[in-house]
């Protein structure tokens, strides 16, 4: 068990590395990005979702408050994009805070109402806000290759590095809420609130804690989208659709799981752009047809997602 | 250790309590008896701060508690086991052991209080790594009484303890709950079977619709006509 462990790191890491070798279509590097990209939002939402048992059907809030935060600060005062990250990031958690205080009495489905609503106000205020470019959004100037600039032109293996090591820091972090004393209260807040209230938990405090991580991860992947697409707009930045594609990558992968939010990612995000590429404009909605096929196989074979089916593989 | 005074409980535009008041002495055991749907639950649901009282005052320890969130009232050595067990399904029972020695004045004792919870349930002890959903009932109603006693209570309130549980399981708990009592914890449990309740406690409270219908020492009550011939009948 422990060699096998050590072995199959071992071969994750050669693999991880060997993609930009192997990769060389931009088209790949670019599906490979998206992968790690998506495969960390859903880890964050994760974090929330499936280690406190809170469905946030808002989370794109957070990519586009991570997005403009870094975008605005560069265009409006010319600051580098990586403090602009970390402003992204701060940005998130209050907000997150903000949002999270009055949710958190709602229950179950409630709450996840409530956050679809969020997202939708915060999405509307955004396609009105002239300050930040309203409906026609923002394009960031291009720069000259360099990491102080976040943009790389010849070559996107650096936003394929970056990329990595955002994943890495979230579930680096994640792996360590899943141990540590907190991870537990998550736990028993997700199992049953009353009862963890009943132990002593301060049940709201620790709800805002897992939403602050989350919020903290996913804003920080939206100032990476951004430094990545270097254009945005409050339909693609903050739009319902990524809120329910970041829920539904951890859930048809494995929720409350340390790789199947990642698993889910790797899976679902190529069979999305397959379709798009088989398609084109005329089939729009087949990956989501199929994601919803997957989703209800999912909750009715295999509740524990992709994750639940190889642990069982390895079990037998 | 406990007084209740006056209290009355809304959900929604509905009461079900009406000028409750009930007091119990440090070191004894007391039972609330009453039909389903009294307001038995709601009762200790106040106290630990889990429903807000619309009136009335809850002192615990000489303090008043009613304003404070359930999390503030544990630390002050209240512990309160809910119905129906609400173990965590899908942890281990050590952890479930754990999680109720949440309170920083617990903490420190955890191994300790883990040591005493496993003397008075061996049973835990053995499935100390098995997840709780897979427990019998009597097992997952052991374990939710030792996670009430991890955080080191001196007021344990248990609703329900011997509900859906064999004759001997129930002889089982009933005992466990003695010893704990004579650790120098107090008892404050609910039951429906009258006879079996009165015969443990000190002290009983009949609660009926939400209004308080007998009070009194635990013999007093054994003898009271109300309780032989609607409860007993005998």
């Amino acid at each position: 068990m422990r060699r096998s462990t050590v072995l199959l790191v071992a071969a994750l890491a050669a693999l991880v590395l060997a993609v930009p070798l192997l990769a060389r279509l931009p088209y790949h590097r670019d599906l490979v990005i998206k992968v790690l990209l998506f495969g960390m939002l859903a880890q964050a939402w994760n974090i929330l979702a499936g280690y406190c048992g809170q469905i946030s059907l808002g989370h794109a809030v957070f990519f586009g408050t991570g997005a403009y935060t870094s975008t605005v600060l560069q265009l409006e005062a010319g600051l580098s994009p990586w403090l602009g990250l970390l402003g992204g990031v701060l940005l998130a958690v209050l907000l997150s805070q903000i949002i999270g205080y009055p949710c958190f009495r709602l229950r179950g489905h409630y709450f996840a109402i409530a956050t679809i609503a969020v997202g939708e106000i915060v999405q509307t205020l955004a396609l009105n806000w002239e300050a930040i470019g309203a409906a026609r959004g923002l394009s960031l100037p291009i720069r000259p290759d360099s990491l102080a600039a976040f943009q790389f032109h010849r070559s996107k293996y650096p936003y394929y590095y970056i990329v990595l090591g955002l994943l890495l820091t979230c579930l680096a972090v994640s792996a360590w809420i899943e141990r540590s004393r907190v991870g537990y209260y998550f736990r028993a807040i997700r199992e049953d609130p009353e009862a963890a209230a009943s132990v002593g938990i301060p049940v709201t405090r620790y709800k805002l804690i897992a939403m602050a991580f989350s919020a903290a991860f996913v804003a920080a992947g939206g100032t990476f989208y951004a430094q990545y697409v270097l254009f945005l707009d409050p339909e693609s930045a903050m739009p319902l659709s990524l809120s329910i594609l970041i829920c539904l990558l951890a859930v048809v992968g494995g929720v409350g799981t340390l790789w199947g939010p990642v698993l889910g990612a790797a899976v679902l995000i190529p069979l999305s752009e397959l379709t798009r590429v088989q398609f084109g404009g005329t089939g729009r909605a087949v990956d989501l047809i199929i994601y919803g096929a997957l989703l209800t196989a999912v909750a009715v074979y295999q509740p524990a997602g992709l994750a639940g089916l190889l642990r069982r593989a390895r079990g037998r | 250790m406990l007084a209740v005074r006056d209290l009355e409980v809304l959900y929604g535009d509905f009461q079900v309590l009406w000028g409750v008041s009930l007091e119990v002495q440090e070191g004894e055991i007391a039972c609330l008896l009453g039909p389903n749907g009294a307001g038995k639950s709601t009762i200790l649901n106040a106290v630990s701060g889990l429903v807000r009282p619309a009136a009335g005052t809850i002192e615990f320890c000489g303090e008043r508690v009613d304003r404070l969130p359930t999390h503030e009232i544990v630390t002050r050595g209240l512990s309160h086991i809910l119905e129906r067990r609400r173990v965590f399904p899908y942890l281990t029972v050590e952890k479930n052991l754990s999680l109720g020695a949440y309170q920083e004045r617990a903490r420190p004792h955890r191994e300790e209080s883990l040591a005493w919870v496993y003397d008075l349930f061996p049973r835990l002890r053995e499935r100390r790594q098995q997840l709780a959903h897979s427990l019998s009932g009597g097992e997952q109603q052991m374990l939710a009484i030792g996670r009430g006693l991890m955080s080191r209570p001196r007021f344990l309130m248990i609703d329900e303890p011997f509900l859906g549980l064999g004759p001997r399981v129930v002889a089982e708990i009933l005992e466990i709950i003695r010893k704990i009592n004579a650790a120098g914890v107090t008892v404050l449990f609910i039951e429906q079977n009258v006879q079996l309740a009165l015969e443990v406690s000190h002290r009983g409270f009949l609660l009926e619709s939400g209004r308080m219908a007998l009070a009194g020492p635990a013999r007093d009550l054994l003898e009271a006509d109300l309780i032989r011939e609607v409860y007993l009948g005998i």
